[in-house]
């Protein structure tokens, strides 16, 4: 038996210490919020944190978690529901079209914000630049750590500010 | 997402429950003029597959027959019935239409009516007619060809949310006992103001059931909106932030159990033998299969099915297509164009006569282009979960045709349709990928074998190498010139013709002779749609060689086209527009330039500018600006949404993009040979939207890419004086 926390919880699975963290977040935490993507790395969409450190869980073994704390997507909420500044914020700017990478998005981007409240668009490059999105959704995502971080505001509206529509 | 549950649906019933439920019948003899183009010519009435649900607690349901994979079509449509039907947005919700089939008999039409019950009578009349044609017509359920927006909503869901809220006006001025007339309706409320009486549209919605139905609900203009044209919030949005929304990878299934599986690399190749030694004492292992066509392992969990599918040892049968690579298809390219000759090949379009105005061209301009083969990558690996027993089988995945999917489950087990039943999730990406069968085909077979519910899931590099890809192709030009400038003759040869038929022809442009031929030349990878299908190869070849005919010509690319386009007021109030947006005039600094590129398609009319660094060792896309006329835009921000989507989806193609064959396999196998543009390559996009006509709309989710790839690369040609004929252009050195 491996003794987990996930998300501030005490979990005991019963796996071969060397599957993916992936794995025993879906498969036997039956928390399918964390994706995966690529298998080897390439594409961000499984990260989750290790004591607050982003990791990629499709190539990051079970043993590795051992002593630490692994937050998901589904711990980032507050226990009332209420959603971190970064969920609201990709809320805000309407950033996820079919939202299957978004989960690594988000905790790649909470741990960038966690470290760097400020992040520079060249900061925002490096920490996200391991975190594909197929749907393209990049200057929204750049936009709403912005948001996240009180750098910018949400529009009023929903959206871009740059579409402009003529009758 | 709402599902659908019967219980639900019989609940909420007409007769059970005193809840309106609204189909639209249209009588053949008396449509509106909007309802026409789609209308068969069957005799009787017709059903269009867009409903809608008022609920007693005066919640408005509309049950959308399309998919969400994140191009917003929940949202848009929507917006567009409750819109129509004056409902209280804030009190809308979305129900995903269940996958009934288009092929049987009207009896699963009633079905899908009101299962197990008597029609109502309201309804009775839509299910005599053709319901077959009528489902074609709209394509019911199958996402794509970015028709839900133009086709569905301005077809079916305005007519449904306008039929619902005649009903219930009319319901009100019979128990009033006051004139239609005086009655006014908003948010879902039905306001008489000479008597001061307002209740909810709930109040009514059993007595609207007893209205007749309106042959012809009068639709809102444009300046009656309040929902449509609004960028409003997408309802799936929130759920795609917390981990909480259900992908088909994601279904949970009682005692499940996984599968890791490889095809043979050569498609149309079979496993011959295996060496399955090692697999069989790995741990968690629980059966190694193979289907003929494939290896499967079954797991108890999928990384213990793939680390065991891995050290399994196969062996395939040859086939025709063993020793192909990519020089060798594309020399066969070569040699069936050239077998074509002048005269050779399908004659798809053909106007005045190409041959004698280019022999008397003063400028003569020729031309060769190739693009490659390009795999999906959704960001979702292909999986499917199936379950067959008892005669029965779920099947749970994320489709763009839910219908086909429960078609294909049904043949796959060897069961009835009825005994099948398909639940969708959200799609983690389609663009077309996820409107094939393959997927769903396998895990219903490894269900039926297995006797377990199945979890396949495709490893990224079983999804890169086992795509339905995107054709490659060579397109071969020759345009002629006047001694002013002027095209006078435009001639086009291509391979292949997958879809649209209209893809490779240029309408559009006022060119007095032209030509388009294709030959079909035969390879064995399957092809299948990817966003913007054919658009996504002739955009390339089109606008690139209209920049090298306004080259030739001397002229500048943007005024070349403008001569093109003389007489097309939307057209040329696009493409003014994009070369507006950029300043197109404005001089550019050393190493940087700027490329046009045009292309209409799925309804909709895009032109774009893209601006490019050279100064590096790469090609750096810096800014796109994109003007768009897609008639009228419901939803201004989602549509902004897919043009951005469009181009990061297209630069993606046109900077890396290729899949290439060795000995028939595929070589590409995951993100590192088959990479994806990132952040820090996103190039700042900027979008403006023209509403040219209110009345036929256009596609949103395609029509943004094609030009892409031809603005880049004129862009280059701008700053470099080096033309671009093959992509990806990681093909070409810049050094």
């Amino acid at each position: 038996m491996i003794k987990l926390n996930v998300n501030g919880q005490t979990k005991e699975v019963d796996v071969d210490p060397a599957t993916p963290i992936l794995w025993v977040v879906r498969e036997n935490l039956e928390m399918t919020g964390t994706k995966f993507g690529c298998g080897i790395a390439q594409c961000g969409a499984c990260t989750v944190h290790l004591d607050g450190k982003p990791v990629r869980s499709c190539s990051t073994p079970i043993s590795q978690a051992d002593g630490k704390a692994i937050t998901t997507v589904e711990g980032l909420a507050a226990e009332d529901g209420t959603l971190s500044k970064v969920q609201q914020a990709w809320i805000d700017a309407q950033v996820p079209q079919c939202g299957y990478c978004q989960s690594g998005q988000i905790m790649s981007a909470t741990a960038l914000l966690k470290n760097n409240p400020q992040p520079t668009d060249e900061q925002i490059n490096s920490a996200m630049a391991g975190n594909v999105c197929r749907c393209g959704m990049y200057g929204r995502i750049r936009s709403a750590i912005k948001i996240a971080a009180g750098m910018e505001q949400p529009a009023t509206e929903t959206g871009s500010e740059s579409t402009k529509v003529e009758a | 997402m709402g599902k659908w549950s019967r219980r639900a649906f019989i609940g909420a019933g007409v007769v059970a429950g005193g809840a309106l439920v609204v189909g639209v019948a249209v009588r053949p003899g008396n449509p509106t003029d909007e309802l026409k183009p789609i209308l068969a010519s069957g005799e009787g009435e017709e059903l269009l597959n867009a409903w809608v649900k008022v609920g007693t607690d005066n919640a408005i349901t509309a049950i959308i027959p399309h998919v969400e994979m994140g191009q917003g079509a929940f949202t848009a449509l929507a917006q567009m019935l409750a819109d129509e039907m004056d409902a209280d947005w804030a009190n809308v919700r979305i129900l995903e239409a269940p996958a009934i089939d288009q092929y049987v008999s009207d009896s699963i039409g009633r079905e899908f009516i009101a299962p197990n019950l008597e029609v109502p009578e309201i309804l009775e009349p839509t299910v005599a007619g053709g319901f077959l044609e009528l489902v074609q017509a709209m394509g019911l359920q199958i996402t794509g060809g970015s028709f839900s927006v133009r086709g569905t909503g301005q077809r079916a869901m305005r007519t449904a949310g306008a039929a619902a809220r005649e009903m219930l006006v009319a319901a009100a001025a019979s128990e009033w006992d006051v004139a239609e007339s005086e009655i006014t309706t908003a948010n879902s409320m039905v306001n008489h103001a000479k008597s001061g009486k307002s209740e909810p549209y709930a109040k009514f919605a059993a007595a609207a059931a007893e209205q007749s139905l309106p042959a012809k609900p009068k639709l809102k203009s444009p300046d009656k909106y309040t929902l449509m044209g609004k960028p409003i919030a997408r309802t799936d949005i929130p759920a795609k932030v917390d981990g909480s929304a259900d992908f088909g990878i994601d279904a949970k299934v009682p005692g499940m159990k996984y599968a890791a599986v490889k095809a043979a690399p050569v498609v149309g190749a079979t496993v011959e033998a295996m060496d399955a030694t090692a697999a069989k004492t790995m741990p968690g292992v629980l059966q190694i299969l193979n289907m003929g066509d494939f290896v499967a392992v079954v797991a108890d969990g999928y990384w213990q099915a793939q680390q065991a599918l891995n050290t399994i040892d196969a062996t395939y049968s040859g086939t025709e297509g063993d020793k192909l690579d990519n020089a060798a298809l594309f020399k066969r390219y070569d040699e069936y164009l050239n077998e074509a000759g002048t005269d050779g090949g399908d004659t798809e379009t053909e106007e005045g006569d190409v041959s004698d105005a280019f022999a008397r061209a003063a400028t003569k301009v020729e031309a060769e282009y190739k693009v490659p083969f390009l795999a999906h990558a959704t960001m979702e690996p292909m999986n499917c979960t199936a379950w067959v027993r008892d005669g029965k089988c779920d099947v749970w995945a994320g489709h763009q045709s839910p219908l086909g999917a429960r078609k294909a489950a049904a043949e796959a087990a060897g069961l009835d349709f009825e005994d099948v039943s398909y639940h969708n999730a959200y799609l983690g990406g389609g663009f077309g990928r996820r409107s094939e069968n393959d997927n769903i085909e396998m895990a219903v077979r490894l269900a039926k074998a297995t006797k377990y519910p199945i979890k396949m899931i495709w490893s990224r590099e079983e999804d890169t190498m086992q795509d339905h890809y995107r054709p490659s192709a060579t397109s071969r030009f020759e345009g002629g010139l006047d001694k002013d400038g002027n095209a006078v003759s435009w001639s086009n040869i291509h391979t292949h013709l997958f879809d649209p038929q209209e893809a490779p022809t240029v309408p559009y442009y006022n060119i007095a002779n032209h030509k388009i031929r294709k030959v079909d030349v035969p390879t064995h990878l399957r092809f299948g749609p990817w966003r913007s299908v054919d658009h996504s190869q002739h955009g390339f070849f089109i606008e690139s060689f209209v920049d090298e005919m306004a080259v030739a010509a001397g002229k500048d690319g943007y005024a070349f086209r403008r001569e093109l386009l003389a007489g097309s007021k939307r057209h040329l109030a696009i493409l003014d527009k994009a070369a507006e947006m950029s300043g197109w005039d404005k001089p550019m600094p050393e190493g940087h330039g700027r490329g046009i590129a045009f292309v209409p398609s799925f309804g909709s009319i895009i032109a774009q500018v893209a601006e490019v660094d050279m100064t590096g060792a790469k090609p750096k896309v810096k800014k796109v600006y994109v003007a768009a006329d897609a008639g009228f835009v419901v939803n201004p921000d989602g549509f902004t949404a897919q043009m951005e989507s469009a181009i990061v989806y297209g630069l993606t193609a046109t900077l890396y993009g290729e899949i290439s064959l060795k000995d028939g396999a595929v070589q590409q196998s995951n993100f590192h040979d088959y990479p994806m543009l990132r952040i820090n390559e996103m190039p700042e996009v900027e979008v403006e939207i023209i509403n040219g006509d209110h009345k036929r709309l256009g596609g949103g989710g395609e029509p943004g890419l094609p030009p892409i790839a031809p603005a880049v690369t004129n862009a280059i040609f701008a700053a470099t004086g080096k033309r671009v004929r093959e992509l990806p252009l990681s093909k070409t050195s810049f050094a």
